[in-house]
């Protein structure tokens, strides 16, 4: 996943700057589930010229009113560094941890992947979403739903792989992320 | 303080207590529709007294002018819509000076919004990136708690601007008030101890330094008055030089022997030399702003630096740092000296020496030199004389933005903290006046004096008038040279001298302007009359605007063109048109 481009850093004194090589981490933010927090969240990412490749929020702990976002961003690690920073720093965020560094995180996303098609085409659509493990959820004559959850790649490969088959449209929720092993990020 | 805890009353109310509660004395504001309950409640009551402006930026710089005299928070209080779009400009401003301040907005009813209502705006929308925190109040029973909050947010920690938007039926609505005694933060907790590992690394830096510099800035004003005292200390114990920000400007006196100027782009050649070759750097309460650090890859290339901040996004975002401490300036200061003392002093007294041979080197250079004209007033000569006419009274300095700013900072000498407000991290042209009404209102047997300059004051002129009926007897002294300086400045070094559009073609007469408002206009154009004007300014018991006509084309020197390093400054003496010309690269010329 680690790539080199060309960035503008956010202060044009860096014109001249040697170009660190970018990386793709993933930062868990867990914060109170008050309004507007996203905005905050992803006014923070636009406002201050940083990248988000994926984005992912839901409710996590409803009574103690805690939300969770998952957010896969690229960046030198002094930018990583300074986006866990300006996170830290808003006021309803409860605590960030960047999971890429802690290690070996479990990531996962779920896609719906429509595909029509006759024949054997079709034929060959179901025959992949087995090897794949992705699940019908929806079926007609000339047209399946599948329902896949996976690595962003596996996702990646599978839709790839649908594109001559018939693919219609696709809808995917960004990633989802934990750690391995017994420490937890609960408040 | 509590003994309302629990009572009922209605939001307009909860607000006045709280602020009561909050000692809040003043309040910085302009009426409108949807903040009526409020003014009908600050009519009815005697702990507030409300300050009114005649522009919603006018009362955010008073009440940045305020806090930044006092340490206490700013208070402002808008209508909706339109009110809170022109406070914009001051909440901004507040947060890149880190200015505690809590504007209370009003806001169109609960049911209406999202109706595009009259005087509607998204305002916790529009200023979540420019406040430090912000709140639309929909529960009438929440509204105690945030006021408190706000208060808390606003202060503490690196302080900032604070919005709370209260829509009119929750100004209306009875609801249970709470004190501020209970108002614990579930997630909002800043750390203000350094932790000892750190101390202890920059202890030993500090002890075995042998061309050391200390760095300070506006983090050790807003720490407190313990924060400077420490930092004194610091000094008179090491025998280091001492360089400020613009920010941090009295924190040291500019009286010390150790004190070596301000430092960055318009700062002293000795300063930013000391900076460029130092072994261990001290960076107290300061963010390497890029006005302070000129190009970062040729930034104080061989020394060991060390960072006190209490916002950790304030370290490594710009220098990486050897040493960094997250914690209050006073805090750490004080672990420091503990630590410097307990460690004994055996410090390279040869070496230091040396070190400061050298910065007399550099002094001899008169970086701050400039010719002296007997038929024109210098605006050099003008801050000067300003100084040594006002230095022996309680006096406080604002500033608008441009070149009479720098050379306010360069020329004017501050002693103590807290008596110099100046628009730094936005630059703000038209601060400075309502500032000064805000230092007034503050410091109201105090000499408060706005070193202006003639097109920034343009901008908010109109705070004459609160001036006037608030009796602020605050002294607008115009370095009139009909241009704007700075910008005609940079025309000259990056843009073929091409003035474009930096000349005023018609000022008003300031005089006159003056006795319109009802205040007092003075005018001086001769050197050898300054000293008799600026007496009669001083001894005038009423707001007075000062226009002193000083020479149109002087330029602001030394100077680090845009895009150079510290060890690469104009001096203003030698400096010749050519070099003007020429001093900026393609490259620097793209930046600001």
């Amino acid at each position: 996943m680690n790539t080199q481009t060309d960035i503008q850093h956010g202060s044009a004194y860096f014109l001249d700057d040697t170009r660190a090589p970018e990386v793709v981490h993933t930062l868990c933010v867990v914060v109170d589930n008050e309004p507007g927090v996203l905005a905050r969240v992803i006014g923070l990412f636009s406002g201050r010229g940083y990248n988000i490749e994926s984005l992912t929020v839901s409710e996590t702990q409803h009574e103690s009113h805690i939300s969770r976002i998952t957010i896969q961003t690229r960046g030198t690690s002094a930018v990583l560094e300074q986006i866990k920073a300006q996170l830290e720093r808003l006021v309803p965020v409860h605590s960030v941890a960047d999971l890429t560094v802690s290690g070996n995180a479990i990531e996962r996303e779920l896609a719906l992947i429509k595909v029509t098609g006759k024949g054997e085409q079709r034929v060959e659509a179901l025959r992949l979403a087995d090897a794949f493990r992705a699940r019908v959820v929806d079926a007609t004559n000339d047209n399946f739903v599948f329902e896949l959850t996976g690595k962003t790649r596996k996702v990646d490969q599978f839709i790839s792989l649908m594109q001559p088959l018939g693919l219609k449209e696709v809808v995917r929720t960004g990633i989802a992320a934990i750690s391995r092993g017994p420490e937890a990020m609960m408040i | 303080m509590g003994e309302q805890d629990g009572q009922q009353m209605t939001g307009a109310e909860i607000i006045l207590t709280a602020l009561a509660d909050q000692g809040v004395a003043h309040v910085f504001g302009y009426p409108g529709g949807a903040v009526l309950p409020i003014y009908d409640e600050i009519f009815q009551q005697e702990h507030v007294r409300h300050i009114l402006v005649r522009h919603e930026q006018g009362a955010t710089h008073a009440a940045e002018g305020y806090a930044r005299s006092t340490g206490k928070a700013g208070v402002v209080l808008v209508t909706s819509g339109p009110g809170a779009t022109n406070a914009v400009t001051g909440l901004t401003d507040a947060l890149m000076d880190s200015i505690p301040m809590v504007c209370i907005t009003g806001q169109v009813p609960t049911h209406l919004i999202g109706n595009d209502a009259f005087q509607e705006c998204d305002t916790v929308g529009i200023t979540r990136p420019c406040t430090k925190h912000n709140y639309l109040v929909k529960d009438v029973n929440d509204l105690a708690r945030i006021m408190h909050e706000a208060f808390y947010v606003a202060t503490s920690g690196r302080p900032g601007p604070v919005v709370v938007d209260v829509p009119k039926d929750v100004q209306f609505a009875t609801g249970t008030y709470v004190g501020p005694q209970n108002i614990v933060h579930k997630t909002y907790k800043p750390t203000v101890a350094g932790t000892p590992e750190r101390i202890a690394q920059a202890v030993e830096l500090l002890a075995t330094a042998k061309r050391p510099i200390i760095y300070s800035g506006g983090g050790v004003i807003n720490s407190g008055p313990q924060a400077s005292k420490l930092l004194r200390e610091l000094v008179a114990m090491t025998g280091y030089p001492i360089t400020s920000t613009l920010m941090g400007l009295g924190a040291f006196p500019a009286s010390g022997k150790e004190w070596v100027g301000m430092l960055g782009m318009h700062g002293t050649y000795e300063a930013n030399m000391a900076m460029h070759d130092c072994d261990v750097m001290l960076c107290v309460g300061a963010r390497f702003d890029d006005r302070i650090t000129g190009r970062t890859d040729a930034f104080s290339p061989d020394s060991k630096k060390i960072h006190i901040d209490i916002d950790p996004s304030s370290i490594n975002k710009i220098i990486p740092v050897d040493v960094p401490i997250v914690g209050d300036c006073a805090n750490v200061l004080g672990d420091i000296i503990a630590g410097l003392k307990a460690r004994g002093q055996e410090q390279n007294w040869d070496a230091l020496q040396g070190w400061w041979r050298q910065i007399g080197r550099w002094r001899r250079v008169e970086c701050l030199k400039y010719k002296a004209n007997s038929d024109v007033i210098m605006p050099q000569y003008a801050i000067e004389r300003l100084y040594e006419l006002t230095k022996d009274r309680e006096t406080y300095i604002t500033t608008e933005v441009g070149q009479h700013q720098m050379w306010a900072a360069q020329f004017y000498r501050f002693e103590e903290p807290n008596k110099w407000m100046t628009s730094g991290g936005l630059g703000t042209m038209g601060y400075g006046l309502p500032a000064a009404a805000g230092v007034q209102v503050a410091h109201p047997d105090a000499l408060v004096i706005d070193i202006a300059g003639d097109a920034s004051v343009l901008m908010t002129i109109q705070e004459m008038s609160t001036a006037v009926q608030h009796k602020l007897p605050i002294k607008i002294f115009i370095l009139n040279n009909q241009y704007m300086g700075m910008v005609r400045q940079w025309q000259q070094l990056l843009h073929g001298n091409r003035l474009s559009e930096s000349y005023t073609e018609a000022l008003p007469d300031f005089v006159k302007l003056a006795e319109a408002y009802g205040c007092v206009g003075m005018q001086c154009s001769k050197p050898q009359d300054l000293d008799g004007a600026i007496q009669a300014m001083i001894d005038c018991d009423q707001p007075v605007i000062f226009d002193c006509r000083v020479a149109n084309l002087a330029n602001c020197f030394p100077m680090i063109p845009s895009g150079k390093a510290h060890n690469e400054m104009l001096l203003g003496e030698e400096v010749s048109d050519e070099e003007v010309g020429s001093a900026v690269d393609e490259a620097g010329k793209v930046l600001v």
